[in-house]
């Protein structure tokens, strides 16, 4: 993966961010953007887009996890031992999802509804996991947290764009309030619907192909 | 709240009507990176069918009766993801002691399967919709074999595809999505069949 690349790159330990903080935030939103880039996390990203609240709900619980997952692994990376790294990812990463999803609980409770299982699901949301291994690991603390926070952002931008879209073709609405008046527009029930969301993903992911394309192959 | 409904109509719906791929998006990942051959797909597909009908079992068995008698419900995400790993790791360990043969056909499917959402996604499901003991195994079963299904299913349309002329942007994973998009709706033509929640 491409990630290895930019451990390397922003290991060097000058300052806080090590003089890497915004090539870091830039990396993971834009030009490695694990949704669109990488493709990965991708079950969320189809699962929760149906409506454009409940995708910006998902986006920040992925921030909140990925910066508190790679803040906590990245100062526990001198201490934990190389053979149990994994499980001590996920029993880190597992705590900060019990946080966020006892807060819906608490709080939102019919966004919580809503969101079903997924919100247990960035458990094994790759993203996270990818991070935490690839970044949070090599890197000191502070700089894990804009790692978080960019590759948060990254995928939380992508599920709004879906999720705009799906809510406004789907339904004419965008949170809940009308946008494409129903005289002259038909909803298209698809998009809201399981094959709405891989078609819109599929595009996304083209069109970012598409524009991407000759930058990546400049770089090599 | 489903208790009425039994097991066999739960697994049924679990293959087609409720694809816990198609319809709910679960184990995208390694749908979608290891659907490049029939027979790779195929081995994956076994495998979690496999895992994820006997790790619906366990966690099923651990929350009703450690769980939710010591009042620790909201744990239930860290316990299953270590049941889950735990019970990877060591059909891992014993089909490699007993099966070496199973054990290069399915091996380096194994590690893979803990980070298959689709598996953690079928304990959570099973929470929620307050399956019973057996109700789980139905619906445990029909969830992995509806994955497998789907998974095959898409390996032999991505075999064929390789020789479409496809705009170069949309070569590989976007064009996979599309095609699931096109494998979703020809799913949902089985909605009148059964229904679950």
């Amino acid at each position: 993966m491409a990630d290895k690349q930019l451990a390397c790159m922003t290991c060097e330990p000058k300052g806080l961010c090590g003089g890497r903080g915004l090539l870091t935030l830039k990396e993971g939103a834009w030009a490695n953007n694990p949704l669109a880039i990488q493709i990965l996390g991708i079950c969320s990203a189809l699962a929760v887009t149906n409506r454009l609240e409940n995708s910006l709900v998902m986006g920040a619980a992925l921030i909140f996890v990925c910066v508190g997952s790679n803040l906590l692994v990245s100062l526990l990376r001198k201490r934990t031992p190389h053979r149990i790294r994994m499980i001590a990812e996920v029993a880190i990463i597992a705590t900060f999802v019990i946080l966020f999803d006892q807060f819906l609980k608490a709080f939102y409770w019919d966004m919580s509804k809503q969101l079903g299982p997924y919100v247990g699901l960035i458990i094994t949301n790759c993203i996270v996991m990818g991070r935490a291994e690839a970044f949070a690991l090599q890197n000191p603390p502070v700089l894990s947290i804009v790692d978080g926070v960019a590759n948060g952002l990254g995928y939380a931008v992508v599920l709004a764009i879906i999720g705009f879209f799906r809510e406004l073709l789907g339904t004419g609405e965008i949170f809940g309030y009308e946008v494409l008046s129903g005289q002259w527009y038909t909803p298209n029930q698809l998009m809201i619907l399981a094959p709405g969301a891989f078609f819109a993903l599929g595009i996304v992911i083209g069109i970012f192909n598409a524009i991407k394309g000759p930058v990546a192959e400049e770089k090599k | 709240m489903m208790s009425e409904t039994s097991a066999w109509v739960i697994f049924i719906a679990a293959i087609f009507t409720n694809n816990i791929l198609l319809t709910n998006f679960l184990g995208m990942c390694s749908f979608i990176a290891c659907s490049g051959q029939i027979r790779t797909s195929l081995g994956l597909g076994t495998a979690v069918t496999f895992v994820m009908i006997m790790t619906t079992i366990l966690n099923y068995v651990i929350y009703h009766f450690v769980l939710v008698p010591l009042g620790l419900v909201h744990l239930q995400f860290i316990v299953f993801i270590a049941v889950i790993a735990a019970f990877v790791q060591l059909v891992e360990m014993f089909v490699e002691r007993f099966s070496p043969r199973l054990y290069f056909a399915l091996g380096i499917f194994l590690p893979l399967i803990t980070v298959n959402c689709a598996i953690l996604g079928a304990s959570l499901f099973m929470i929620i919709r307050e399956y019973s003991f057996i109700q789980s195994i139905g619906f445990g079963l029909g969830a992995g074999i509806g994955w497998a299904v789907a998974i095959v299913l898409l390996a032999g349309l991505r075999q064929k595809m390789r020789y479409s002329n496809i705009p170069e942007p949309f070569q590989g994973v976007p064009i996979a999505m599309v095609v699931t998009g096109v494998l979703a709706m020809a799913f949902m033509g089985f909605a009148g069949m059964v229904s679950i929640q």
